[in-house]
């Protein structure tokens, strides 16, 4: 933050090589989808019980039948897997647009999508609501964490906003870690006062994406939709935005009003995923820098790979957690940083980044 | 990393500011007078003296203020001294000492990532020592309780979290250290170290969950003479080394070219003060557990308070060593129930770091 401005302009190709450097993106893009859905397909077949891609068309498709082998087939993939799967891809875009955007609005290259208080409010909601109602359902949990999510961003947002330096990049990562920092220590005081609450704390923490019905990925993805929607209006202004604030405003841009939609954005989308999964750490801040090494820094191609990455990233490491611990599982949060991290970090060493 | 437009400006108004401040020399060392920053630093050394003989006096056995100090300062009576020395001191110098250590190592960290939000956490120290720490344990049995048993869980974390120290610093070598590379890798390893701890968590027994969580989050209780001098002995002897580097540091802020123009070896500069951020944050962990958040916030709290550009050194280990004492006081006079010193100075520190922000803003 003390060095040089590095500007975001993008380098002005030759002629003709504006509609190939696109054609080369939008070719990205589709071949992201596509692995998308290579990797959703495989994660509806791999698990304690591998099936066969008959038998996953069968049990997607086919009606009840009297046969005993054929209902089982049935009712694994249609309440397991598929809403695994699905909470895997929602979650995963959320989640990646959500650490692209907030590098983006922090211009900090080390910004995570907890860093607004999202993942220490919804810790906290959730340890709170077991020691002083005693939840107990996963149901509970989820609007709980969601609440507190939502809470500890506006939080932030509000504390950041006082004053004359309303927005600047650098207040509102501060005042991020100063409440993160504030809903830890309550966190961790109440479950080590409560054993219910830290036995509860423990299994949230890791990141799961088992145990939750269409009952909530519908309004989680609801939400998330919602983020996804801001998020897409805001982001030719964020380019802007990362001009420096004075550019940004001279340009025409209303900088309160698109911070304000942007961290709303970043809100919705962190908070609904963490809600859902609980915190999953480090898969925004690590997409979202492999999404610029692919794109350059603009932030309109850099947000939508940024989330198609998330989904396969998040989707593959619930597929290697199904498989590596047979017959038990890894939580897809643990994996995301054991198999993430190193592999991000030799793509550090080997100089594939540059910041912000 | 972007330098926002606010900081730059503070940048200059500081340079302006310093070209009219008088300049002192003492034959090789010269160095500006700056006023205000002395008198902060100043308020910052009584203050957390103060606390410090205050936490002293707190007890089961209260000895007020002036007999503390006294005492303290070598005089004082035969039962003070043994209630003082022996039984109260140990803790009350083991929050000092980590305080300094913790919040000299974060101005350090910040200082050479060049990043707010980069401190010693991110370097793996703390995270390293945790993995290893509940890894001792949660898996009982075997290897693990024969480790503990002849070398205890400090120094076996301790060395886990040097260890991932040393890593992440190889890692990050690649001609040189550069500080966007060193905490993106920081963060990677931490992640992974974090993740180990998690599902360490997770597949765990109970019973050890709550030891080890208590573990985690950094505790004064019970410490001894001896452990107290090993940490106090290496915080001194590594302060006396980065007092020594610390004159070639400043120019490192503006950017390692114009570093190397103002002839500073920025390269081992770098290396050196890096070296002594992680053996320091070490020291810590070995003292108190990984007592999180101190030296990510006390820096920050420093410069504000100081009105500095950059972490100042000294008042940012004061800050350090006052939030932990504060935070130890609080912890056991002001709460209904015991609680790690690790929980309070995050919920001090974390709303503190937030009003100086707000203030900030509004003038």
């Amino acid at each position: 933050m003390y060095g040089a401005m590095t500007t975001t302009a993008v380098e002005r190709p030759a002629p003709g090589g504006v509609t190939e450097a696109r054609r080369r993106r939008v070719a990205g893009l589709g071949l992201l989808a596509a692995l998308l859905v290579v990797v959703a397909a495989v994660s509806l077949a791999v698990g304690a019980r591998a099936l066969s891609p008959a038998e996953v068309w069968h049990g997607l498709v086919a009606a009840p039948e009297p046969d005993q082998r054929l209902t089982e087939i049935r009712l694994i993939v249609r309440t397991v897997r598929v809403p695994r799967t699905v909470l895997a891809v929602v979650a995963g875009i959320a989640l990646g647009v959500g650490g692209a955007l907030i590098q983006g609005y922090t211009r900090n290259p080390i910004a995570d999508t907890g860093l607004l208080g999202v993942n220490s409010g919804a810790s906290f909601a959730v340890v709170s609501g077991i020691a002083a109602f005693g939840f107990t359902s996963p149901f509970q949990y989820v609007w709980l964490g969601f609440l507190g999510a939502a809470v500890a961003g506006v939080v932030v947002f509000g504390l950041s906003s006082i004053g004359r330096g309303a927005g600047n990049p650098l207040t509102l990562a501060l005042a991020g870690q100063g409440v993160t920092v504030f809903l830890a220590a309550m966190t961790t005081a109440v479950a080590l006062t409560d054993k219910a609450s830290l036995n509860a704390l423990r299994f949230w923490n890791a990141g799961s994406l088992t145990g939750v019905g269409f009952d909530v990925i519908w309004p989680v993805s609801a939400f998330i939709a919602a983020g996804l929607l801001l998020a897409l209006i805001t982001l030719p202004s964020v380019n802007l935005l990362n001009l420096g604030d004075d550019v940004a405003r001279g340009l025409g841009v209303n900088t309160a009003l698109t911070r304000t939609v942007g961290v709303v954005a970043i809100t919705l989308l962190a908070g609904a995923a963490t809600a859902a999964c609980g915190p999953i750490a480090f898969l925004g801040l690590m997409v979202a820098h492999v999404a610029r090494y692919l794109t350059g820094p603009d932030y309109r191609w850099l947000v939508p790979y940024a989330g198609l990455l998330g989904a396969v990233v998040l989707l593959v490491c619930d597929i290697v957690g199904r498989l590596v611990v047979r017959p038990g599982e890894l939580d897809a949060g643990v994996v995301v940083s054991l198999l993430g991290a190193p592999f991000f970090a030799v793509l550090v060493w080997r100089g594939k980044f540059k910041s912000a | 990393m972007r330098a926002d437009g606010a900081d730059a400006a503070v940048d200059a108004k500081a340079e302006v500011r310093a070209s009219v401040a008088p300049g002192v020399r003492f034959g090789g060392v010269s160095f500006v007078w700056r006023p205000w920053i002395a008198g902060v630093t100043l308020l910052l050394a009584v203050a957390g003296f103060l606390v410090f003989c205050l936490s002293i006096g707190v007890g089961d056995f209260p000895i007020a203020l002036p007999r503390v100090v006294a005492t303290v300062l070598g005089g004082g009576e035969q039962v003070d001294r043994f209630v003082i020395m022996d039984l109260r001191m140990p803790r009350a110098l083991a929050g000092l000492v980590v305080g300094v250590a913790l919040g000299v190592s974060g101005a350090l960290t910040q200082s050479i990532a060049r990043n707010p939000l980069a401190s010693p956490d991110v370097l793996g120290i703390t995270s390293g020592a945790g993995a290893v720490a509940v890894f001792l344990v949660t898996v009982s049995g075997g290897a693990a309780t024969a480790v503990v048993d002849s070398v205890g869980l400090s120094a076996a974390a301790l060395a886990g979290g040097l260890g991932t120290g040393l890593l992440v610093y190889f890692m990050a070598w690649r001609r040189g250290i550069d500080g966007f590379r060193l905490i993106l890798i920081g963060i990677s390893v931490n992640a992974v170290m974090q993740a180990l701890t998690t599902w360490l968590l997770v597949t765990a027994d109970i019973r050890d969950v709550a030891r080890a969580q208590a573990w985690l989050v950094g505790s004064l209780d019970n410490r001894s003479w001896e452990e107290v001098h090993v940490a106090l002995w290496s915080t001194l002897a590594l302060l006396v080394v980065v007092a020594c580097v610390a004159f070639q540091f400043k120019p490192l802020h503006f950017g390692d070219e114009v570093a190397a123009g103002l002839g500073v070896r920025f390269g081992a500069v770098r290396a050196a003060l890096l070296l002594c951020a992680v053996l320091l944050a070490g020291v810590a962990v070995s003292a108190a557990g990984p007592v999180p958040f101190v030296a990510l916030v006390a820096p920050q709290v420093a410069m504000r308070l100081a009105r500095c550009p950059t972490p100042p050194l000294v008042a940012s280990g004061l800050v350090g060593a006052l939030l932990l004492t504060g935070s130890d006081l609080v912890a056991r006079t002001a709460l209904p129930v015991t609680l790690p010193v690790g929980v309070v100075t995050a919920a001090i520190g974390g709303p503190f770091l937030v009003y100086l922000l707000v203030r900030a803003n509004r003038r």
